[in-house]
């Protein structure tokens, strides 16, 4: 038997012509979202194929790959598509969110702040910010050719008028270089200013919905808000039980069946150097740190 | 005949064009920024990025305009249909890339494919071959530039940025440059805003 032969990062070249094509004009277009002729991959829609094209498309031999997984590097999806690509394009992966040329991210940006050096690849569900509020895709395609984005206003009106607040927590509604309104994919809304002016190039891909568009580098991203309501990042209010982190993004983690609860930083790589560093939260002194550093990469 | 030997060894098909992929992407989220990349030996008037390029990009699906001084060259003309297997088109609203060999005498945008206001991506991209990136600097603002970015490039017709405000009024619509001096390439996106000077 012999081993299966790949081309390099698996898709093969007129596949990557044609989604290099793509990526060029949806950067030339910032958050307009490009058609794309998406390929079947051997992992199912919804587990970060429109990711991994781009991923596979841009990739070279000299690049450092990093995938997080909301803000894990070591949950199935994460480890999955890094193997992936050690296997069909042999680049060198890392954990460390510095170290990384590419990261593919599913549904969180890294707490560090990323440089001019690194392109940040997001994995995208629903692509159409407007697909929930008109399903035809004719109508929501001429509605951003007219920037036509009332219906957007009205559905944070509504939950206003429900809520007192503007309840959308997480694919919080953007507005890209004055122009077009954009899904920023499913990232908690504590994530979105981190999408403007940033030093890296954001790509996003969503494969089932066949659709790639981009953030250039120091490009204006505003959520959309009122002047009454304006935008707010929502934090949980606790420190991270781990590395006592302050101001990082915080996952809840049930640790019985009594109610208890525990909060945690959502970047493992970011909780890491923290406790490296020297800093612990209530939970984790240096001995807890050292047990969860053999468990963690898988 | 097209001497094919000649011109086939060095290009490896998935490493080569990523790296010229790469610097062209780096290239269009940072407009005016200027990138070197390998070139590729092809006949003239190639420049040999853009022979990078275009065996980077192009392929059936990108139908190829080029202008007289490509035109002019029955050896280009043949090495990119060897190399690349692209449609050349004598309409330039036609055309995926247009080839611009005479920058000199840069054709009218309004030519080329601009896009649709619902599919503003069914657009044109010019790769303009100039003698050098030097001269008289244009300066850049918009996606991609921190505060401002300065950009020279010669020759190019008197009413360049004329042109490219005109091209930048009918954002989201409009055409992306990208100019080629031997192995160097920069990029100006139709989001790029050129100042007053």
């Amino acid at each position: 038997m012999s081993a299966p032969v790949y081309n390099f990062a698996y898709l093969d070249e007129q596949t990557k012509r044609m989604i290099r094509r793509a990526i060029l004009k949806a950067i030339a277009i910032p958050g307009y979202q490009v058609p794309f002729a998406s390929r079947e991959m051997p992992m199912p829609y919804g587990w970060g194929t429109g990711g991994v094209q781009i991923t596979a498309s841009i990739l070279g031999p000299d690049d450092k790959l990093k995938v997080i997984d909301q803000g894990s590097d070591d949950t199935t999806n994460a480890v999955s598509i890094r193997k992936f690509f050690v296997k069909t394009a042999g680049v060198e992966t890392t954990t460390k969110t510095n170290e990384a040329t590419v990261i593919q991210t599913r549904h969180r940006i890294p707490e560090q702040a990323l440089t001019e050096d690194q392109v940040l690849v997001y994995q995208v569900p629903i692509p159409e910010p407007l697909r929930f509020l008109e399903p035809r895709e004719t109508e929501t395609r001429r509605m951003h050719a007219l920037s036509e984005y009332g219906l957007m206003h009205v559905k944070l009106y509504e939950d206003i008028a429900r809520h007192g607040h503007i309840a959308t927590t997480y694919a919080y509604p953007v507005e890209v270089g004055g122009r077009y309104v954009m899904d920023p994919s499913p990232i908690p809304k504590f994530d979105n200013p981190k999408l403007s002016d940033s030093p890296a190039l954001q790509l996003f891909g969503a494969g089932r919905e066949k659709r790639i568009y981009a953030i250039p580098p120091y490009t204006h991203v505003k959520s959309l808000d009122f002047e009454d309501h304006p935008f707010e990042p929502y934090r949980h209010d606790a420190q991270c039980e781990l590395c006592g982190a302050m101001n990082s993004y915080l996952d809840e983690v049930i640790t019985d069946d009594a109610g208890s609860r525990m909060f945690v930083c959502s970047d493992t790589d970011f909780c890491e150097d923290r406790r490296a560093a020297g800093h612990h939260g209530p939970q984790g002194g240096p001995a807890a740190a050292a047990t969860k550093e053999e468990s963690a990469h898988g | 005949m097209l001497d094919i030997t000649a011109n086939t060894p060095e290009f490896d098909p998935a490493y080569a064009s990523q790296a010229a992929f790469r610097a062209l992407m780096e290239c269009m989220a940072r407009p005016g920024q200027i990138r070197s990349l390998k070139g590729v030996d092809a006949p003239a008037p190639f420049a040999p990025a853009t022979a990078a390029l275009i065996k980077s990009l192009a392929d059936y699906e990108t139908p190829l305009w080029l202008d007289p001084a490509f035109a002019a060259a029955p050896q280009a003309a043949e090495w990119i249909r060897f190399h690349t297997g692209a449609p050349l088109v004598g309409d330039p609203a036609a055309a995926a890339f247009a080839l611009i060999g005479n920058a000199r005498a840069l054709p009218g945008f309004a030519q080329f494919a601009q896009g649709t206001s619902e599919y503003p991506d069914r657009s044109t991209t010019l790769i303009v071959q100039i003698e050098a990136f030097s001269g008289d600097a244009i300066t850049l603002k918009g996606p991609g530039i921190k505060t401002a970015q300065r950009l020279a490039a010669t020759p190019l017709p008197a009413d360049f940025a004329a042109r490219m405000k005109d091209n930048r009024a009918l954002f989201p619509r409009g055409i992306d440059l990208v100019f080629v001096a031997g192995t160097d390439i920069a990029a100006l996106p139709r989001s790029v805003m050129i100042e007053e000077r």
